[in-house]
């Protein structure tokens, strides 16, 4: 078999818009919980402060497979929630990236908010700013490394495929149309069937996309540097 | 961008919209495309959509067993057997068989080329330490390999058995690279063939070979009285169309490099009741107590669904 030869467009097409819907839901999950998280992380100074960080980063390294699982205990049917029969669905899906993703948010974003000099925050305090407005500042400042938490949120969420492939059960309709399939899934598809060098074209065009997200994260990033563009 | 992904949810349909059904299968009869022949024609008989979870046996029967699927079409009697006396499954229809082959690579290095007993290749292969990849995923395909090296009496272990936990089309590409045997079903074998060049070395019994490597298919709706929102009508209407004489005929027209992949036995005008219940079965409880069996069985009828103050 030739490369691609079995593969028609609204197959890829559909397979593509999966992985990205999927995957941005997920990021922006995991940013409205994460950022929030990481600004009150960052900002205060409390007991176990070093565990709850060694806490968050540990979740890095957190096997997606067994997220998967345990993302599939929950939503099967005779799991605490199977009443939502949610399992084999996009919303299964964004649930387990939003938990691998959120982590990897935290993390690189806790580090950028804490590179904020703390005489800023003082400063800002001291000119009678609201919470708010310190938060707000302080992400303005430390927008160069949230930008880059928000990229490897998305390439951490848009490469997976262990638990996409578990709670996502990588299903197409019999019209080419994917419902839970994702490049990843597709590419584990060929690989099975020995057909590998389509499943490098497939891998190809997820490269692609993560280049071209990443490409857009740094023009939004490079576009208005904040006074602390030396952040990372 | 996310318009394929909505309309998901609870499918249990309202008059006239699509229904759906979620199928939980074995891989060999998805990466064979069988499933693409079937499927098309039963959604449009019926208006319906299949989601199809393509997993081993052992897993596609789990997810039935947590009430995740609708219907399973699987290839393992003893599991699914296991799966019908649990109360899981009910209705069970045998579909189509084809068999398994031993495989390996061209050169033959345990010279078991042509051997009659598919247990005495195995335990060849032992013998001679040659590099055996093994499914080692509890699908169909691993548990009759298993059940082979228990006939030759040989426990599988050391550097030269590899199990690798993948898909049948992983195995054998796998088993291709490493230049190792392997047990595929043919359908698989005939359809990833192409891409490998791994040799028949122990044929199955369509053509000859020891019935051991027989492989039968067989699909299974779920239990609704397990799993009251299982889309039980519909599984129904799916191992009926399976059965019917036009699924039969789909799958007796299906090939894959010339070569028919599945052969249909779901029709026959002789009564098969091996087929409803699991083999050996011995009618339970009922059988042991001193009333027949069938005033048993409606005793408990009584008991169980007449109330009380009926």
């Amino acid at each position: 078999m030739f490369a691609l030869g079995d593969l028609n467009l609204t197959y890829l097409v559909s397979i593509t818009a999966v992985s990205l819907y999927v995957s941005t839901a997920a990021v922006a999950l995991s940013a409205a919980l994460g950022l929030p998280i990481s600004l009150a992380v960052g900002f205060r100074d409390f007991y176990g402060k070093s565990v709850v960080t060694s806490v968050i980063s540990t979740g890095m390294g957190f096997p997606s497979v067994v997220v998967g699982l345990v993302v599939l205990l929950v939503l099967s049917r005779s799991g605490p929630l199977g009443t939502f029969e949610l399992l084999f669905t996009p919303e299964a899906m964004i649930l387990s990236q939003t938990i691998l993703a959120l982590p990897v948010l935290v993390s690189v974003s806790l580090s950028a908010v804490q590179s904020v000099p703390q005489d800023l925050r003082d400063a800002a305090f001291a000119a009678g700013g609201t919470s708010t407005d310190i938060a707000l500042l302080v992400v303005r400042e430390a927008r160069y490394g949230i930008v880059t938490a928000l990229l490897a949120a998305y390439g951490r969420a848009i490469s997976e495929v262990g638990s996409v492939l578990i709670v996502g059960g990588n299903i197409v309709f019999s019209d080419s149309t994917s419902f839970t399939r994702t490049l990843t899934t597709a590419i584990t598809v060929e690989a099975r069937k020995g057909n590998i060098e389509t499943g490098i074209a497939l891998g190809a065009i997820l490269l692609a996309l993560v280049l071209g997200v990443n490409a857009l994260g740094a023009r939004f990033r490079d576009r208005t540097p904040g006074r602390n563009g030396r952040g990372r | 961008n996310n318009e394929t992904a909505e309309g998901s949810g609870g499918s249990e349909s309202g008059d006239g919209s699509t229904q759906e059904l979620t199928l939980a299968t074995t891989t060999s009869t998805y990466d064979t495309g069988l499933l693409d022949a079937l499927n098309p024609v039963f959604e449009e008989k019926f208006n319906a959509r299949v989601k199809t979870i393509s997993q081993g046996t052992g897993a596609a029967i789990e997810t039935a067993r947590n009430g995740d699927a609708d219907v399973i079409l699987v290839h393992a009697r003893g599991a699914e057997d296991e799966f019908l006396q649990d109360g899981y499954g009910v209705n069970r229809r045998d579909v189509m068989f084809n068999d398994f082959v031993v495989v390996g690579p061209a050169d033959d290095p345990a010279g078991i080329s042509g051997m009659e007993s598919a247990a005495d290749a195995f335990a060849t292969v032992a013998d001679a330490g040659a590099t055996f990849v093994s499914r080692g995923d509890d699908s169909g395909t691993n548990k009759k390999e298993l059940l082979i090296w228990e006939a030759a009496g040989v426990e599988p272990s050391g550097t030269w058995y590899r199990e690798i936990g993948k898909g049948m089309g992983d195995t054998l590409v796998q088993a291709d690279q490493s230049g190792a045997y392997t047990l595929s079903d043919r359908g698989t074998f005939l359809a990833t063939q192409d891409n490998i060049d791994l040799e028949i070395q122990v044929q199955g019994p369509l053509k000859g070979g020891p019935t051991i490597l027989k492989n039968p298919y067989g699909v299974i709706p779920v239990n609704p009285a397990k799993y009251p929102d299982v889309n039980y009508s519909l599984a129904m209407a799916y191992a009926g169309f399976l059965t019917s004489p036009e699924g039969q005929e789909i799958i007796s027209n299906y090939t894959a490099n010339g070569s028919q992949l599945f052969f249909p036995n779901a029709l026959s005008e002789n009564p098969q009741f091996g087929q409803y219940v699991p083999v050996n079965y011995d009618g339970g409880e009922n059988a042991s107590s001193s009333a027949s069996v069938s005033d048993a069985q409606f005793e408990s009828w009584v008991a169980q669904h007449v109330p009380e103050d009926f």
